[in-house]
């Protein structure tokens, strides 16, 4: 069963993420396994299979990423994450976004840099997750093209937000 | 997991790290990235009239073989002319660095690099780099 269907939700990439955790919570308590604990080997087996499900399909769904990725492979349009089909000037820009990470630590206030560059991403961010949104409304050819580049542009910011906090943490420690 | 010599030596020791003017003639820019992992790779070729590689720079954010891939190629592109450059197969690359399979695409990356700083030349060439530059 679709994701989307699972929990009862229209198949979007707008979400409204407190009435996604509601039904999870939901459809968690009645498969829990523990309900289970005297019906029969085959029932008990099912519940758990369920409840894997029932987790699987949350965190994919709750993640806007995630939830991007499950929606093209639904659509049909696959990406190949080894290989970016993303223009030169996003990469460009990729390219700059960590020379000055590379940086950070030779500023004269690191600390305050990064927070500033943390927000430059997040603020990118922000921005493809709008255009997934629109893109994911209109839903055609060209639109699911496009949001198969907003979702490999996801993955690069995703991973440049994860070092920046990481270097984040080695900062606030010393 | 262990990494060959030369993979290592590359690492340590990257050969040809820097940039050219993207915006010189006789310049060649490629850039390519993996979503997966996050790396992004530059490569540039400085070409001479007779279509040959005079030199070449790379600049690589990502793992020890994505660095290592790009500044082999680096040294192996030079003199070679754009026919002979873009005959070099990724697997040449892996084959060279002995990279592990789960890094084979690394050298895929670097292969793609080297075909779009050539394509990015031969378009300059014809000139069109205003437009393309737009499209970008």
């Amino acid at each position: 069963m679709n994701h989307f269907k699972l929990f009862g939700l229209p198949q979007s990439f707008e979400l409204d993420i407190d009435q996604l955790t509601e039904q999870y919570r939901e459809l968690q308590r009645t498969f829990h396994p523990d309900k289970f604990a005297n019906a029969s080997a085959l029932e008990r087996r099912l519940s758990v299979q369920r409840a894997a499900q029932i987790n699987q399909a949350f965190h994919t769904l709750k993640q806007p990423l995630e939830r991007a990725r499950y929606l093209l492979e639904l659509h049909g349009v696959a990406g190949d994450p080894e290989r970016a089909g993303v223009d030169q000037a996003f990469l460009m820009e990729q390219m700059e976004l960590r020379e000055a990470l590379a940086e950070i630590r030779n500023q004269p206030d690191p600390a305050a840099a990064l927070s500033e560059l943390a927000d430059d991403i997040r603020r990118r961010t922000e921005a493809i997750i709008q255009q997934l949104g629109e893109q994911f409304q209109d839903a055609s050819g060209q639109s699911l093209s496009a949001a198969r580049e907003s979702v490999d542009k996801l993955m690069f910011l995703n991973k440049i937000q994860q070092e920046a906090d990481e270097i984040y943490d080695e900062l606030v420690e010393y | 997991m262990a990494y060959s010599e030369k993979l290592i030596d590359h690492y340590e020791n990257p050969r040809n790290v820097g940039t050219f003017d993207k915006n010189d003639e006789k310049v060649g820019t490629g850039m390519v990235g993996a979503p997966a992992c996050g790396d992004v790779m530059r490569l540039q070729i400085k070409v001479s009239e007779e279509g040959v590689i005079e030199d070449a720079r790379f600049k690589t954010y990502g793992c020890g073989s994505a660095i290592a891939s790009s500044s082999l190629l680096t040294e192996w592109v030079k003199g070679k002319t754009l026919d002979q450059a873009a005959e070099i197969k990724n697997s040449d690359i892996a084959e060279e660095l002995a990279l592990p399979p789960v890094k084979i695409h690394c050298s895929v990356l670097a292969e793609d690099a080297i075909k779009a700083a050539i394509s990015d030349y031969q378009a300059k060439q014809q000139g069109d780099s205003g437009s393309r530059e737009e499209v970008a």
